[in-house]
């Protein structure tokens, strides 16, 4: 990791990994949140990929 | 769609913890984390440094593939709303298709747009100019967020998904413009760098495993969201159906 701040434009370079993977992973989280607060109204039988 | 089921007083079925998970689903999505372990591994570590744009190339491994991927959702938008509006294959599962994969391209857009931003500012001294290739990208993300506005304008689900197929056929003919707006007008914004074989070695393979695990990790949060719009809907129809049986019982 030092090796890696030293680089040239490591905020940038790092910044965009940074972005990227922490919005997929906001966006994954808050979508199975969804999931499970719109499962609670459906009973497991009515889920055709069970 | 709506079922003669009484307002329940019955206690709310028991939520799993993962509603819209499946076998299949977790193995894709255990796929998919080793996939963007090894895209940072060899993005940030393991891929030496391109001779013009030095460490800036590492942003291209999640700038490209991210771009594809938001072409390849907003082209599946356009193949489901087909199939809705197509009458003999006309069934919501489409709608619900096309609109969880519009969600998920504009996720990739803004994360293209964001990434390419960071690039431009080591490669060109700016986070934006107003080229043919960004200005093209931002108005396609600002269409699709305009698609997604107006999936959620209301009415029936049948309203609903013929509206917005209609629209997502219009809007994905923006797709093609902004791919060749690097050949029509020569902007500021480089070619296609895979097209023009400028990567080899580590380098382009550090770019097929961005490629294959951002697909991989596509596939994975449509198929997610995908059910979360058909539980959606499930939860609409039966409050529409408690709300009818509460106004019989009040006549």
């Amino acid at each position: 990791m030092p090796a890696m701040l030293a680089m040239e434009n490591a905020a940038y370079v790092i910044g965009s990994y940074v972005v990227t993977l922490g919005a997929i992973g906001v966006y994954a989280v808050s979508m199975l949140a969804r999931a499970r607060k719109a499962a609670r109204s459906v009973p497991d039988e009515e889920r055709p990929w069970k | 769609m709506n079922t003669m089921t009484p307002p329940t007083s019955t206690p709310a079925p028991a939520s799993p913890k993962h509603p819209t998970s499946t076998r299949f689903t977790r193995a894709l999505g255990v796929a998919s984390l080793v996939g963007i372990g090894w895209l940072v591994a060899f993005g940030l570590f393991l891929s030496p440094n391109d001779r013009v744009h030095k460490t800036g190339v590492r942003i291209l491994y999640i700038h490209v593939p991210s771009a594809w991927l938001a072409y390849l959702a907003f082209g599946v938008t356009g193949i489901a709303s087909g199939l809705y509006l197509w009458k003999r294959t006309r069934s919501l599962m489409w709608d619900r298709l096309a609109g969880a994969s519009a969600e998920v391209g504009v996720l990739f857009m803004g994360i293209t747009l964001v990434s390419g931003s960071l690039w431009g500012r080591i490669s060109w001294g700016t986070y934006w100019t107003w080229d043919a290739r960004l200005t093209t990208t931002a108005f396609l993300f600002v269409t699709y967020i305009g698609y997604l506005a107006v999936r959620d304008l209301g009415g029936t689900h049948q309203q609903r998904a013929r509206r917005s197929a209609v629209m997502a056929l219009l809007a994905v003919l923006e797709v093609p413009l902004v791919h060749y707006s690097v050949k029509w007008w020569r902007p500021l914004h480089q070619n296609e760098t895979v097209e023009e074989g400028k990567l080899s070695g580590l380098m382009l393979f550090s770019l097929f495993v961005g490629i294959i695990s951002f697909t991989l990790l596509y596939v994975w949060l449509v198929m997610h969201r995908q059910r979360v719009l058909a539980l959606n809907d499930q939860v609409d129809d039966r409050g529409l159906d408690v709300a009818l049986a509460a106004r019989r019982e009040e006549s």
